[in-house]
C-alpha cells in the first residue's frame, strides 16, 4: 500500500524515531566541556566537537556521532551536516587507521612529491583517495601543509613529516605495519 | 632549515634558536613580557594604539592594511564586547612564518594578543589555528596554561584590573578560512564561506561584535613596538614599510628557511643568490613567486641585475607584492604552464562554492589546463584562460577569486612560450606523467 503524505502525516513513521545517539565516557565529555566553556555561543564548539567525535567513532561522523553532536550544540541534524561537508579534515565516511596525506601544492610538487605518492601506491597498494581492503592504510593528496622549507612532506594524522624520501617512506609504513608508529590521530 | 634574520638584529625571530625557547621562563629571561608591563604600568588604550600606528606596521596575512588604523576602527563607546582573533589559518601556499614563531615562541603571541587585547578593550580573544596545525594548537594550549598560571592572564593580569582571556580554536581544512570574515563565520560554527563588507569585522565581527582580526607575525611585532617605541620600530624598515619581515623561503634553493629581513631589504637577487646561498644544483633561476600562490609570478629578468627593494612597495614597482611572504623559488626545470596548472588546482580545490564566478571559473579553469596537457589544447587556448580569469577577477564575493586569477595573468604574460608549447603539442614539457619535474 503506497503512504499517503499530507500536512497532519507528513513523514513516514521510522523518520520520526530519533536516531540512536553516541555515548562517551566522563573524560571524553570532560574534554567536550572544556571546549563548550571557552565560547559563549555553544555551537562555536563545533569543529573541536568534531574532531572528538570523529576520533572517537572510529574516524569519522557516524550517525549516532552527529545525533550526540546536534543535541549536544542544540542544533538541528541538517546543520551538523552542513558544517561537516564543508571542511575537508572531517570526514563523513571511514578513513583507514593510518591516513597518510602527501602535499601536493607547488613546494611540495617540485620537490619530489609526485615521487612519494607514487611509492605510498606502490607499497599500499592504493591510489590517492583510495583504503585499502583491511582499513590499515587510507591515501589522500592534500594542499599545503606550511611545511614548504621541508619539501616534500606528508602528514599521517596529525603528525608531520618532512623532508621526504622514498626511504623514509618504506621505513614509515614498515612502521605502520608492525603498529610501532602512532596513527597521530588525537 | 635556515631559521633568523638577516641584514638587521633578529627581532621577531630573537628567541627561535635559544634552548627551550617555548618556555615562560625563558622568554622572560629574554625580555617577554616586559611590553605588557609598560603598557598596564602607565600607558592608556589610546597611547597603545598611537605607538602603533607610528610604527608602520601593516598586516602581515597578505592584504598589508596598515595595523594601527585597523585598530582605531573599533568604536570606543560601543556596549558590546570586542574581541581581538588572531589568524593563525596560514594557508597560502608557500607561507609557513606563523608556525616557526608559533611552535618556537607562543609567549611573543600571547603578549601580542595581551597588548591588543588591552588597547582595543577585549577581555576573551580567540587564535583561530588551521586545523593541520593541532601540534601548534597543544604547544599553545601549554603555553597559556603556564601564563595562567603564573598570573599573566586570564583575571587581574599582573595584579591590575585588567582582565583578559585567550582560547585556542580549530579550523578544519580550508584555505578560505584565512580570509577573515569566513573566519568568523567558522569560529561561529558555521560553514566558512565569507562575509558581506561592510560591515567591516571592527564595527561587526564575531557574534555581530567589534572584532579585530590580526595575523600571527602582526600580533607578535607588537611587544617589540611597545618596547622600543612605534618610531624606532619604524626606522628599522622604510617610511611606509615600518619594521622588519618575515620571508618564508622554499623551492629551488639551497638553503630555504624563514628569513626576517629589514622592510626594504636591498636586494632580491642578493638574497636569493647569497642569503638563501643560491639555486640548487647548480641550475639556473626560472622566476620566483615572492608573496604566496597569490600574488603576479616574477621572471628572472625581472629581478637579476634590478635591484628589487623586498618591501610593499618596491615589489609593487616590481610587477608582484609582499603578500604573505611566501617566496617559491623556480629553476629553470619548472614549466611554468604546470606549475599554474598545480596552483589552479589549489584554487579550484579551495573556492568555497559561494558565489558563482569563483566556483564554476575555477572548475573551468582546471578543465582547459587538463584538456591543453592532454594533448586536446586549441590555438586560442591561452585567450580562453585569460577570458575565464577575467569573468571571475574583480567579480567575485571575495578576494579569492582575484587570488585564482592574477597567477593565470602573470604566468601567460610573462611565460607565453610556456604555454605556446603545450597548447600547439599538447605534450607537457617533460613528457612525464606528473607533468613537473621530480627532484
Ligand atoms: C582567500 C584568503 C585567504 C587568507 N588567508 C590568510 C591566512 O591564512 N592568514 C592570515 O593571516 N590572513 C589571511 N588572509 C587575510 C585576512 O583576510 C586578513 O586580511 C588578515 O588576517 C588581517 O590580518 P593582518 O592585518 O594582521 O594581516 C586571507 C585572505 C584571503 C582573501
Ligand atoms: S570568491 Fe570563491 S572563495 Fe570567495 S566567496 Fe566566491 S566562491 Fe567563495
Ligand atoms: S607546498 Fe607542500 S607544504 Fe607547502
Amino acid at each position: 500500500m503506497s503512504q499517503q503524505f499530507t500536512p497532519n502525516n507528513p513523514l513516514p513513521q521510522e523518520a520520526k524515531v530519533p536516531p540512536k545517539m553516541a555515548v562517551f565516557p566522563p573524560e571524553v565529555e570532560a574534554e567536550i566541556e572544556r571546549h563548550l566553556a571557552k565560547y559563549p555561543v555553544k555551537r562555536s564548539a563545533i569543529l573541536p566537537l568534531m574532531f572528538i567525535v570523529q576520533r572517537e567513532r572510529g574516524g569519522y561522523l557516524d550517525p549516532p556521532g552527529v545525533a550526540y553532536l546536534a543535541d549536544r550544540l542544540g542544533v538541528r541534524i541538517t546543520d551538523i551536516w552542513e558544517v561537516a561537508t564543508f571542511y575537508s579534515m572531517i570526514n563523513t565516511e571511514p578513513v583507514g587507521r593510518y591516513h597518510f596525506q602527501i602535499c601536493r601544492t607547488l613546494s611540495c610538487k617540485i620537490l619530489g612529491a609526485g615521487k612519494i605518492t607514487e611509492q605510498c601506491t606502490k607499497r599500499l597498494g592504493i591510489k590517492p583517495g583510495e583504503t585499502n581492503d583491511d582499513g590499515t592504510f587510507s591515501l589522500s593528496e592534500v594542499e599545503c601543509l606550511g611545511s614548504c622549507g621541508t619539501a616534500p612532506m606528508m602528514q599521517i594524522g596529525f603528525d608531520y613529516y618532512e623532508n621526504l624520501t622514498t626511504e623514509k617512506v618504506d621505513e614509515l609504513i614498515e612502521k605502520c605495519k608492525s603498529g610501532e608508529l602512532s596513527n597521530g590521530v588525537r | 632549515m635556515f631559521i633568523g634574520a638577516i641584514g638587521c638584529e633578529p627581532l621577531q625571530l630573537r628567541r627561535v634558536s635559544l634552548e627551550r625557547s617555548r618556555t615562560l621562563d625563558v622568554y622572560r629571561r629574554n625580555g617577554g613580557y616586559e611590553a605588557l608591563r609598560k603598557v598596564l604600568d602607565g600607558m592608556s588604550p589610546d597611547d597603545v594604539i598611537g605607538e602603533v600606528k607610528k610604527s608602520a606596521l601593516r598586516g602581515r596575512g597578505g592584504a598589508g592594511f596598515p595595523t594601527g588604523m585597523k585598530w582605531s576602527f573599533v568604536p570606543k563607546d560601543s556596549p558590546k564586547a570586542r574581541y581581538v582573533v588572531c589568524n593563525a589559518d596560514e594557508s597560502e601556499p608557500g607561507t609557513f612564518k606563523d608556525r616557526y614563531l608559533m611552535e618556537r615562541d607562543p609567549h611573543l603571541l600571547i603578549e601580542g594578543m595581551l597588548i591588543a587585547g588591552y588597547a582595543l578593550g577585549a577581555r576573551v580573544n580567540y587564535i583561530y589555528t588551521r586545523g593541520e596545525y593541532r601540534y601548534l594548537i597543544e604547544i599553545m594550549d601549554e603555553a597559556l596554561e603556564e601564563a595562567r598560571t603564573a598570573g599573566l592572564l586570564g583575571d587581574r593580569v599582573l595584579g591590575t584590573d585588567f582582565n583578559c582571556e585567550i582560547y585556542t580554536h580549530t579550523g578544519a581544512g580550508a584555505y578560505i578560512c584565512g580570509e577573515e570574515t569566513a573566519l568568523l563565520n567558522s569560529l561561529e560554527g558555521l560553514r566558512g564561506h565569507p562575509r558581506m563588507k561592510p560591515p567591516f569585522p571592527a564595527v561587526a565581527g564575531l557574534y555581530g561584535c567589534p572584532t579585530v582580526v590580526n595575523n600571527v607575525e602582526t600580533l607578535t611585532a607588537v611587544p617589540d613596538i611597545i618596547k622600543m617605541g612605534g618610531d624606532a620600530y619604524k626606522a628599522l624598515g622604510t617610511e611606509k614599510s615600518g619594521g622588519t619581515k618575515l620571508w618564508s623561503v622554499s623551492g629551488h634553493v639551497a638553503r630555504p628557511g624563514v628569513y626576517e629581513l629589514p622592510m626594504g631589504y636591498d636586494d632580491m637577487e642578493k638574497f636569493i643568490m647569497e642569503d638563501c646561498q643560491g639555486i640548487t644544483n647548480g641550475r639556473q633561476l626560472k622566476a620566483v613567486i615572492p608573496g604566496g600562490s597569490s600574488v603576479y609570478i616574477m621572471p628572472a629578468e625581472d629581478i637579476i641585475g634590478r635591484d628589487v627593494r623586498m618591501d610593499y612597495e618596491g615589489l609593487v614597482a616590481a610587477g608582484s607584492m609582499v603578500g604573505s611572504g611566501g617566496f617559491i623559488v623556480l629553476d629553470d626545470t619548472v614549466d611554468v604552464f604546470e606549475s599554474t596548472k598545480n596552483l589552479t588546482e589549489f584554487y579550484k580545490h579551495e573556492s568555497c562554492g559561494w558565489c558563482t564566478p569563483c566556483r564554476e571559473g575555477t572548475d573551468w579553469l582546471v578543465k582547459v589546463f587538463k584538456r591543453i596537457e592532454s594533448g586536446g589544447g586549441r590555438p586560442d587556448d591561452a585567450q580562453l584562460l585569460l577570458d575565464i580569469v577575467d569573468n571571475i577577477e574583480g567579480k567575485s564575493f571575495c578576494p579569492l577569486g582575484d587570488a585564482a586569477a592574477w597567477p593565470i595573468q602573470s604566468a601567460i604574460k610573462k611565460f607565453p612560450e610556456d604555454f605556446r608549447r603545450h597548447i600547439s603539442n599538447g605534450a607537457s614539457g617533460d613528457g612525464g606523467k606528473e607533468g613537473l619535474p621530480t627532484a
